[in-house]
This record gives C-alpha cells, sequence and structure tokens, in this order.
C-alpha cells in the first residue's frame, strides 16, 4: 500500500512538472485507485495475508489500550499490521465465525470469555493448538486459569487467558444498605420488598446459576430442577428489566431505574469510578469467569504466538485490566500488580483463585438449548 | 412490442433483478432449507428433511401466542400511526407556508439518529428519575414515581415513534395528489367543510393510507429492537425469539423455522391486502 502511495506521489510530480500529461496522469490514477481497492477492499484479507493478523475483542477502552500497548509495539517490531475487529457479545461473534466461510477462516484472534464458551469452539472443531515454548509470558499466567482450559483441549491451549471476572450483585448502597445486602446474598435478586426495582442479565446460565444459589443447591450439579423453575417464576414477578447489554446495565443502574441486579464486576467498577452510589456484592460461589485470547483454525501460528507473547507483557496486561476493570490472569505472587489493579473486583492476590466457581462447561453446555428454551418462556411469564 | 423491445426492459430490470435474486431469494431459498434441519449439541447443523422444529413451534401456546402478540403489537402500532399520522400529513398538503419543505424534512430528521439512541432516549424522559416524574414529583403531583417503561405502551411508543414518518408520507403523498378543485366544487354544491372532507379528500387519500399502513404493519411485525430495549419481560415478539434461537442457543434450525412462520404469515397478509386493495396503490401514492 505504501509503495503504491510512493509511486502516485511520483507521478504527481511529473504532471505537476509537466513531464506527464494529465491524460495519463488520470489513466495512472484509475489503475492504482482500482489496485488499492483491491487490496484494501472487500478482498483486502487474502490479498494482504500473512502481513497481518485479525484482532477481535470489546471495543472501547479495553481496545484503545490493546492498541497502544501491544499492537503498535508488535507492528513496529514485527512489521506484521494487527487488524482490529470489535463484536458486542459471546454469542453474536460465535454466530459470525460459524456464518463466515469456511467457519472462522476469516477471523484469527479473539477475546472471548467465559470457559464454555472456550469448550463450545472447541467442541465446533474452530480452535488451533498452540506452541507453548514460543510464549515465554505464559509462564506468569496463574495455573489455575490455564487449568481448566487444559481439560478441554487434552492438556494443551487453543487459548492464553487474559483477564478474569465475576458476573456477582450490584445494588444501591443509598437505597439497601451493606449489611442487608450481604445478609440477603443471593436472596436480594428474590426478595419481595425490592418488586419492581430487580433487574438481571436476560441470560439463562446467570439466572439459572443465581437461582441454583437462592435454593441452596450447587450451580454447578443442580439436582432439583423444579425449585429452580420455581424460584425464577417467582422472580420474573419481581423484576422490571431483562437487561441485554453492558451499556443497558449500567444506564439502569445510574437512572435508580432498578436498585439491585446480576451485573458484571468490570462494569460495577466502572459505575463506582464515576461516583454512583453502587455496591458490589460475591455471595459464596458467585459466578467467576475467564477471558482469553483464543486462536482459531487456520491462523499463521508463527505470528499469533508472538502477538499473544506481546499481549502478555505485564505493561500491556495491566493496562488494558485498568482500562477495562477486570485483573489480568498475570499472578499476583509472580508479577507485582499497582493498587489500581488491587482494588478491582474479582482480584485475588493469592493468585490461586481459591474459592472462585467457574462454569462446569462440559454441564452447562450439554444443557443449553433445554434450559435456554425454559428460560425463555419463564422469562415471558409462560 | 417487437422483438428487440421486449427484452429491453428486462435488460434493464436485470441489475435490480440480480440483486434482489441473490441477496434476498437465495438467503431466503436458505432460511427455508435450515428450518429442516436438525442442531447438534454442539451446536452444529445437521442436514436433514423432518419437521420436528414446526411441530415444536405448535407443541403448545408459547410460540403461537408471541406470534399472535406479535400480530396484535403490529396492528396496535398502525392504529396509532394512523391516527398520529393522517393529521400532520394533512396539514402539510394544505398548508401555504413557504417553511413547507423544511417541515417534511422535519419528519425525517429522526431517521439521522441512530434508532439505538432514540429509544434509549426514553429511559431518561419516561423513567423512575426521568423527566416527567422529576417534574411531577417537584410540583407534589404525584408521591411516587409513576413506572412508564418497560410495557407493552413504551414498546408500542418506541414502535410509533420509529414507524410513524412512513405513514406520514405515504398520506401526504396521496393528499398532494388530490385535485385541488375537487373540495371547492364539493363546496359549491352545499358541502360543508367537514363533509367535503369525509365525502372526497378522505376516499381519495384511502391509497395512501392503506399502503402506509401496510408498511409500518411489516416493519413492526418484523421489529426487534423497541421491545429490546422498551419492552419488558412479557412484551418480547417473534424478531427478538428468533435472535435467541439463531444467535443465543445457535440453533440455526429452529430459529429459521420460525422465520419461516413469521413470513409465511405476513406473506399471506400481504397477499391478502393484494387481492382486496392492491398493492398498486402504494405504487400510485408513492408515484
Amino acid at each position: 500500500m505504501k509503495d503504491i502511495e510512493k509511486q502516485i506521489s511520483k507521478a504527481q510530480h511529473k504532471y505537476l512538472n509537466g513531464e506527464m500529461s494529465r491524460r495519463d496522469f488520470i489513466k495512472y490514477l484509475s489503475i492504482a485507485g482500482a489496485s488499492i481497492g483491491l487490496m484494501g477492499g472487500p478482498f483486502g484479507a487474502s490479498a494482504m495475508a500473512g502481513k497481518s493478523i485479525r484482532f477481535d475483542s470489546w471495543g472501547g477502552s479495553t481496545s484503545e489500550a490493546f492498541r497502544e500497548f501491544a499492537f503498535k509495539p508488535f507492528e513496529k517490531d514485527t512489521g506484521i499490521e494487527v487488524i482490529e475487529g470489535q463484536f458486542g457479545d459471546m454469542d453474536t461473534y460465535l454466530t459470525q465465525i460459524k456464518a463466515s466461510y469456511p467457519p472462522g477462516g476469516e477471523f484469527n484472534l479473539a477475546h472471548l470469555s467465559a470457559v464454555f464458551d472456550y469448550a463450545r469452539y472447541v467442541g465446533l472443531g474452530y480452535d488451533s493448538v498452540i506452541d507453548e515454548s514460543k510464549i515465554p509470558n505464559l509462564k506468569n499466567v496463574m495455573t489455575a486459569m490455564t487449568k481448566p482450559l487444559r481439560a478441554i483441549t487434552d492438556g494443551k491451549l487453543s487459548a492464553v487467558p487474559f483477564d478474569l471476572g465475576q458476573t456477582g450483585l450490584a445494588y444501591n448502597s443509598d437505597k439497601i444498605s451493606k449489611a442487608e445486602a450481604e445478609e440477603l446474598g443471593a436472596g436480594i435478586l428474590f426478595e419481595d420488598s425490592l418488586a419492581d426495582k430487580i433487574g438481571t442479565w436476560g441470560e439463562w446460565r446467570t439466572n439459572i446459576w443465581y437461582a441454583a444459589l437462592y435454593t441452596g443447591q450447587n450451580p454447578n450439579d443442580i439436582q432439583d430442577l423444579d425449585a429452580i423453575w420455581k424460584a425464577l417464576r417467582k422472580q420474573q414477578k419481581l423484576v422490571k428489566k431483562y437487561w441485554s447489554s453492558g451499556a443497558e446495565l449500567m444506564s439502569l443502574l445510574a437512572n435508580e431505574e432498578i436498585y439491585v441486579t446480576t451485573a458484571w464486576s468490570g462494569r460495577v467498577a466502572n459505575l463506582q469510578a464515576q461516583g454512583h452510589p453502587i455496591g458490589y456484592l460475591s455471595p459464596p460461589d458467585t459466578y467467576s469467569w475467564m477471558e482469553y485470547i483464543f486462536v482459531l483454525k487456520g491462523t499463521d501460528m508463527d505470528v499469533a504466538c508472538k502477538l499473544l507473547n506481546a499481549l502478555l507483557e505485564p505493561e500491556c496486561a495491566i493496562a488494558v485490566a485498568e482500562a477495562q476493570k477486570y485483573p489480568p490472569s498475570l499472578d499476583p505472587t509472580k508479577v507485582k500488580m499497582p493498587e489500581t489493579v488491587q482494588k478491582l473486583p474479582a482480584f485475588d492476590p493469592t493468585g490461586k483463585l481459591e474459592g472462585y466457581l467457574f462454569a462446569n462447561p462440559e454441564y452447562w453446555n450439554s444443557k443449553q438449548i433445554e434450559w435456554a428454551e425454559k428460560w425463555d418462556r419463564i422469562m415471558s411469564g409462560a | 412490442m417487437t422483438q428487440e423491445k421486449s427484452w429491453k426492459p428486462w435488460a434493464l430490470l436485470s441489475p435490480a433483478l440480480t440483486a434482489v435474486f441473490f441477496f434476498l431469494v437465495v438467503p431466503t431459498l436458505f432460511v427455508i432449507v435450515y428450518s429442516f434441519w436438525l442442531r447438534a449439541p454442539t451446536g452444529q447443523d445437521i442436514p436433514a428433511f423432518q419437521f420436528s422444529n414446526y411441530a415444536k413451534f405448535f407443541a403448545d401456546m408459547f410460540y403461537p401466542g408471541l406470534l399472535i402478540r406479535t400480530i396484535r403489537v403490529a396492528l396496535e402500532a398502525v392504529a396509532l400511526s394512523l391516527i398520529m399520522g393522517y393529521i400532520p400529513a394533512y396539514f402539510f398538503s394544505q398548508t401555504k407556508s413557504k417553511h413547507k419543505n423544511m417541515l417534511i424534512i422535519l419528519i425525517l430528521l429522526p431517521f439521522w439518529v441512530s434508532f439505538i439512541i432514540r429509544a434509549m432516549s426514553w429511559i431518561n424522559i419516561l423513567g423512575d428519575t426521568g423527566l416527567i416524574n422529576y417534574v411531577l414529583l417537584k410540583l407534589h403531583i404525584i408521591a411516587n414515581p409513576i413506572s412508564m417503561l418497560y410495557n407493552e405502551g413504551s414498546v408500542l411508543m418506541g414502535l410509533v415513534q420509529f414507524l410513524l414518518p412512513f405513514m406520514i408520507l405515504n398520506i401526504y403523498v396521496s393528499l398532494e395528489g388530490i385535485d385541488k378543485n375537487l373540495v371547492p366544487a364539493a363546496k359549491s354544491l352545499g358541502c360543508t367543510e367537514w363533509q367535503a372532507f369525509k365525502e372526497v379528500t378522505l376516499p381519495l387519500s384511502l391509497p395512501g393510507v392503506s399502503a402506509g399502513s401496510l408498511l409500518v404493519f411489516v416493519l413492526a411485525a418484523g421489529t426487534y429492537l423497541p421491545p429490546m430495549i422498551l419492552g419488558g419481560p412479557q412484551n418480547a415478539m417473534m424478531a427478538n425469539m428468533v435472535f435467541k434461537r439463531v444467535i443465543g442457543t445457535l440453533d440455526w434450525p429452529f430459529g429459521s423455522a420460525i422465520s419461516v412462520i413469521l413470513l409465511v404469515l405476513i406473506g399471506l397478509i400481504v397477499y391478502a391486502y393484494n387481492r382486496y386493495l392492491g398493492i398498486s396503490q402504494i405504487f400510485k401514492s408513492l408515484s
């Protein structure tokens, strides 16, 4: 692309000096324009193959941190361009991958979330196994975060864990005291006195998880399913809004439309940083999850490993953590974390993540169709 | 028509027909084919020819109930848009104001703002801490905020806000096409203002009314964002369910079956419209 720009500049110089006719100059511009169109347009991906890598993430401040602390130095060092993409949520992105041809072929790396989605991608055959010896910074990553991924891919990795989060409980601390919230625990989402002031993410896993905690069951091994549906039906009558995006969650809490909701820990930290009176509660067995950089099938693995290593550089991982308000996957006993990171919800100074409960991918993925449809009916009041 | 002339319209239409074929007919055929497939537990699609997805839809009243709700809400949106749209359209057609064109542009102004932003902005107006509740509470007219969001009313409001310009413009074009001498002629024969409107203007504007109604109905029945942003748990419509099945659970076959059922139903309604009113009315009112 830069070569073409130089050639155009030369041709313009010649034209201005009278060394080239106007007709020839316009002809030259047309041909150059067509070349740029082919390389930079919809056919660009294949034209640029080998010199670029695509990276999809959540956008916003997270992307800015990635660009500043990982992509720019990486591009400077290697000459490989990082093409950034964005997605709104995991399900939409997986649909995009499935719809591409060959599936995942247009994509390389993605900042994905939740171990059960790792299992879904692997189950659909969209993964590539990474060569860990080419990612020296992987040694700094918490073993507690690589272990669940290895369990799915026969001891190998198709992604590197990148950050840690929780779907905990957020409450308006002007309306509900900390002591009251802690006493209610998961029951705060089912509290009659908060009718019409309760919100929750309209996603089936989260709500079934908290119904399990409310009914005293292990979310990864629910025995009394009827009690779950009964609890969710009771909750449905109390819920004002099943929200569908982080922006909506923040708007509902900030505008006091709801006083309590399931909430992503990073979003709560953002609201707190903005000065809103929002408390965060993580009762025992809070729904914990991790985000990881997944390598999709067909990716140039040498390039991918180089970039993954750059992303795991402490400077980059910490900057992204500060931007998105989720603690990094780096083990705090190996890499010193600044105070800003230590104060983030879900941060574990031990690096062992004991007491953090992750969704068992096999268990939850096997229930998806049945429970998601049941949940839709309950949510609709049926 | 000579042989040469007979192929010319097709030649001229070929770019549009090609686009319609590849971007509408082919994808629709894919959706129909998918609706007979099966979904594997891992999310993969299994080619098959079976009707279990359709059977699942009609197994109980949950999905048909959603379909009925979708049609009902779409019809309510048509009625509201008609009532709210006729008056401004009539005003635009009658006014001699030099700002008439500017007023018509104002109707289109909301399209310049993202629909998501427009829908979200209602939260600041109708919410518990929104403008209306704030004013009413400050004036001590109410003691507690009135709940105005996340119900069918707010969904309808979002729909009307989105669809009203389609109705206004269709009716306006129809009213503009009426011979300006007809109303004075009716009056000279003894009609009152109201009678002239009822006997002359209203019947002649019906093509625009029906064209606007059809467009509003089709768009409302396939809508997705207003129920998602402004609706409560019980206000989901068919498009929301398609989204959940296709995106949420990667169940493309069942999502496709729901889409086909909605497509067939809307197709039947459009067919009935064409049979009794004539689809050409839309083109008349737009021409």
